[in-house]
């Protein structure tokens, strides 16, 4: 056991304190007081109140957090933050000991001394089960953690982490913690956060008012009416939530006041009513608006996932007129590339989509010119043929990668920077995972109409899709512009592929769910016109989202399908038709 | 002439193969599978045929039952609700099964329900369910809603404080008829239709930014909100996901899960579902001596370190030796004796208390509140004190509440007896 014999170098454990560890806290921290120096006391009785973390109730652990904090300030704040993480780990031979336990790329464990962190040891997955368990967690004691952090991380910290703790800190403002931020408020020389800080206190008085400790019926003292408008005027145009409920709060006791008693003081409430009542409006039509902006942006990132599903499409039905049942299936297949680039670069997970979008288009294309020169070159002309071919091939893929990779779902690794969320105000966040994906369908899209409008490849599709016969006339080479041309179309759903799978499980049936999709985007948008498939994509993305919080996300699908019936009626060459020759 | 003789032929074909099959059951006990082998619920049952079959091998080992070998039957109904059916009377009718265990969806369980009824068949249901439902045929091994949702709703409202309910669900029959329980239930309790959210999405629904935002919205009116989340299969992995990237963690808005366990959780990264709920009658973690035993003789049996224990195996355990017990106390394999044995049996539950047969078809049970750490386990958070007894017919819901039912009671003898016509509605569940 090298391990713990460095441990018991690194913490020197009195027998006192060992002792001590079990009676009662409070006779340990009297007893203690006489027995060291404040020094000494405070480390020790630091030292025995983590010690006795492993072995408490989660109802001890909530006390044992609060003692630690008022113990050790400052210093107690790595200890927390590592509890709050779940880095908190105890040896199983001698509970008392705690350490830091910091996982290292797949199967490798760091030790670190909590009090110095230094290294103890490093070992592997194996060693580290067997001599290590969990300092257990659960959703209060990360409540109280993350209150304790805030309220340590208030009196230092970097401006960021006193705007966060002061954020957790508003929804439960209480007597001692508006105590403490008006304490530091005098000090603080950050405005932004001085304006925040006024803000929690403000939130603090108009709860206290709302509670009737400061204000009833009998209240006709000006001061208080002033301060009281002084923190309404504080709230207003605040988003935070926090203090919209303080607000909606504070009105329905004004109300109770009103309707409480005949003879209350009309000159004192009215004011006070009328004003909260007018800051409340304003906030929520704020908020409205944002909500609206949210609704927009879920609107597109839709449209965005619709665009690249139906993109490849696009192509090879639209362009080519080839009903491809195996779309959704060439989106699988990308989906599956990103999962297997993925297990080959497993520490470098933040760079495996940069790799996996290529991989991604060439295997998908590499399958799609197999399956056009092998299956679908055989039946031009033959549109129930093809179809039922291509379904075939779609289901025969599909048992492949069941086999292939079993028919449970893989877990495709999110990149750190593209998780979390862009926050905007308190109300309008958007996440990242959503805004890389639209940019990067909008990305796709412009670089594929570059493809057809600029390049020779691109004037050749369109010349074999507008006349095959004259085209081969002009020594195009048909079978092979065929061929790239549905390779491309490939290429683009496997893209498309990389992308769904940060967003959805990565299965057998991926493509299924989308192959629907993305025939209703293109023949919507006007077959055989990329810029249909795209304002197709992005005003169905719309109207679901906005639909959704009216009629619920099942009846959302239905209306829309309804309505593109109903619009196929009306114009059966979707919102841009062909024009021309072409069209015939 | 020809003709006779075909009939000849074909009358001997059939009594002889109704001699050796006889001659066969008096061989071997036989115990039909019928659990998904492919499709989309595969993941979910395989694990579960491999139960039986690990369960039947270990009774084998202690010699079988009344002397006889036990051997399996597995069929493949393949996600297919209405080859249950089709599957089961293959059970029943060809293979001469004395007992089944099988189906994982209600849709299928109720596809199954007609066929072991007119053949006079046992199954075991070893999943939790929405309850209203109570066939002689069949015995209900894991939950009804008064042993998983109700308790659930409780803990949030006690434990955590909660004034307003989001009820999500997928859209099918299990979460829309546990909605309606639980709607009446919170509205007996006085809360108000305004603090309830329902919310129904499709099977695999993957795009959660909008409701996850209403989700936010809806929590940010000033009481606790709580998240009860019938949502089923792999939807529940964009919907985590979302609520992660989202910033809605289990300290603001905590969401419990009825059908999210430890199968589920195995293979993702959990950290976004830190501190969510699910509730279950048995969870992987709980201590027990049962429990060690059972999750040691479970990863030797499938080979895999890694494999983990959940709800439903529980179930089927109970089930499989609640059936034991009933055949030998019955000393017969004969559906009607095995049935009426049943009634009382008590056997160890895996969380370390007992699991008795009640006349209902349902079992009692202990419910257990866990929150999801970041190995894939769950921490027991809070338990019932003592096992609580299933209720086939909700006493929440007004149409319901008035029917009970007793297999045992000879007065009675109904799944679904009115209390105030004093008469069975005839139907058979």
């Amino acid at each position: 056991m090298h391990g713990t014999s460095v441990i018991k170098r690194k913490i020197p454990l009195t027998a006192v304190a060992r002792v001590a560890i079990f009676p009662p806290l409070l006779l340990l921290i009297i007893w203690t007081r006489f027995c060291f120096a404040e020094d000494t006391f405070t480390e020790q009785s630091l030292h025995s109140l983590v010690a006795q973390l492993s072995s408490a109730s989660f109802a001890k652990k909530l006390t044992l957090v609060d003692e630690i904090e008022e113990v050790a300030g400052e210093a107690s704040l790595p200890i927390l933050e590592a509890f709050l993480a779940g880095q908190l780990y105890y040896l199983k031979q001698e509970q008392d000991k705690v350490f830091q336990a910091v996982k290292i790329e797949q199967d490798n464990y760091q030790i670190l001394d909590i009090y110095t962190t230094a290294q103890v040891e490093y070992i592997d997955k194996q060693a580290f089960r067997a001599r290590y368990k969990k300092v257990r967690i659960n959703n209060r004691l990360r409540k109280k953690i993350k209150l304790s952090l805030s309220r340590i991380s208030l009196s230092s910290g970097s401006e960021a982490s006193k705007m966060q703790a002061l954020n957790a800190l508003m929804d439960g403002v209480d007597e001692s913690s508006a105590s403490l931020v008006e304490s530091l408020y005098v000090k603080e020389r950050s405005k932004p956060v001085k304006k925040l800080m006024s803000v929690v206190l403000a939130v603090h008085q108009l709860k206290q008012a709302t509670r009737g400790a400061t204000f009833n019926q009998q209240t006709d003292d000006q001061t208080e009416k002033q301060k009281i408008t002084q923190a309404l005027d504080l709230l207003d145009g605040r988003l935070e939530v926090s203090v919209k409920v303080a607000l909606i709060n504070f009105k329905a006791h004004l109300e109770d006041l009103t309707a409480d008693d005949a003879n209350y003081n009309h000159d004192l409430i009215n004011p006070l009513l009328s004003k909260t009542n007018a800051i409340i409006h304003s906030i929520e039509e704020e908020i409205n608006f944002f909500l609206f902006v949210e609704k927009l942006f879920f609107g597109l990132s839709l449209g965005s996932v619709l665009l690249l599903a139906a993109i490849g499409l696009a192509i090879t039905f639209g362009v080519m007129g080839i009903i491809n049942m195996a779309h959704g299936e060439m989106i699988m297949l990308g989906a599956y590339t990103t999962y297997v680039v993925q297990l080959l670069m497993p520490n470098l997970i933040n760079y495996s989509l940069f790799v996996a979008v290529p991989a991604a288009f060439l295997v998908a294309a590499l399958v799609g010119i197999v399956i056009q020169r092998t299956v679908i070159r055989y039946l031009y002309g033959r549109p129930l043929e093809t179809l039922l071919a291509t379904f075939g091939i779609s289901l025969i893929l599909r048992q492949a990668v069941r086999t292939l990779f079993s028919p449970l779902n893989r877990q495709v690794d999110q990149p750190s920077w593209m998780s979390g969320a862009l926050e905007l105000n308190p109300v309008l966040s958007l996440t990242y995972n959503r805004l890389y994906i639209l940019a990067f369908s909008l990305l796709v899209f412009i670089a594929l109409v570059f493809v057809i409008k600029k390049t020779s490849l691109g004037l050749n599709v369109r010349a074999v899709s507008q006349n095959r016969d004259m085209a081969k006339a002009m020594g195009v080479k048909t079978e092979w512009v065929d061929a790239l041309t549905f390779g491309l179309g490939s290429g683009v759903a496997g893209v498309a592929g990389v992308a769904l799978s940060q967003l959805t499980n990565v299965g057998p049936n991926l493509g299924q769910a989308y192959i629907i999709d993305s025939f209703m985007v293109v023949v919507f948008g006007g077959v055989g016109n990329l810029m249909g498939t795209l304002v197709a994509s992005f005003s169905l993305g719309a109207a679901n989202k906005f639909m959704e919080p009216i009629t619920g996300t099942v009846l959302a699908n239905i209306l829309v399908l309804v309505f593109i019936i109903l619009f196929i009626q009306k114009r059966p060459r979707g919102l841009f038709p062909q024009k021309g020759r072409a069209a015939e | 002439m020809n003709l006779r003789k075909i009939i000849t032929r074909l009358v001997v074909a059939v009594i002889t193969s109704a001699v050796t099959v006889s001659a066969m059951a008096k061989d071997t006990i036989k115990v039909g599978v019928l659990h998904s082998l492919s499709g989309t619920m595969a993941i979910s049952e395989t694990t579960l045929k491999d139960t039986v079959l690990m369960m039947v091998e270990e009774q084998n080992k202690k010699g079988g039952l009344l002397g006889k070998k036990l051997e399996a039957v597995v069929v493949d109904p393949a996600s297919d609700w209405p080859l249950f059916a089709e599957k089961a009377r293959e059970l029943i009718t060809k293979e001469k099964v004395d007992v089944i265990f099988g189906c994982w969806t209600s849709v299928s369980r109720k596809s199954v329900l007609p066929v072991v009824e007119e053949l006079n068949a046992l199954l075991f249901y070893p999943v939790q369910y929405e309850g209203e439902e109570s066939s002689k045929n069949v015995f209900y091994t894991g939950a009804a809603p008064n042993q998983q949702a109700i308790p659930a709703v409780d803990y949030l409202e006690k434990e955590l404080g909660v004034k307003r309910w989001v009820l999500a669900g997928t859209d099918y029959v299990y979460p829309r008829t546990t909605n309606k329980i639980l709607e009446a239930y919170l509205k007996s309790k006085g809360v108000a239709k305004k603090d309830i959210m329902i919310s129904y999405t499709p099977f695999g629904h993957s795009d959660w930014q909008g409701i996850v935002s209403s989700v936010k919205k809806f929590g940010a009116e000033g009481k606790k909100t709580a998240v009860v989340s019938t949502i089923n299969g792999d939807a529940n992995v964009p919907f985590y996901k979302e609520l992660g990237n989202q910033g809605v963690t289990a300290d603001n808005i905590p969401v419990v899960a009825f059908s999210v366990g430890e199968e589920e959780l195995s293979g993702f990264d959990t950290s976004p579902l830190l501190g969510h709920l699910a509730a279950w009658n048995y969870f992987q973690s709980a201590e027990s001596d049962a429990n060690d035993a059972f999750i040691k003789q479970w990863k030797k049996y499938i080979k895999d370190k890694s494999r983990v224990t959940n709800d439903p195996m529980e179930a089927t355990y109970i089930g499989f030796n609640a059936w034991a017990k009933a055949v030998e106390k019955a000393k017969s394999t004969k559906v009607d004796k095995v049935r009426k044995a049943m009634y009382g049996i008590k056997v160890p539950n895996l969380t370390g208390g007992i699991a008795e047969v009640l006349p209902n078809h349902h079992f009692t049970k202990p419910v257990l509140i866990g929150e999801i750490q970041d190995d894939g386990q769950f921490e027991i958070v809070w338990e019932t004190p003592k096992e609580v007894p299933g209720d086939a017919w909700t006493d929440h819901l007004a149409e319901s509440a008035k029917i009970v039912s007793d297999w045992k009671d000879s007065k009675i003898n109904c799944g679904n007896y009115n209390t105030q016509t004093k008469k069975c509605s005839g139907q058979n569940y």
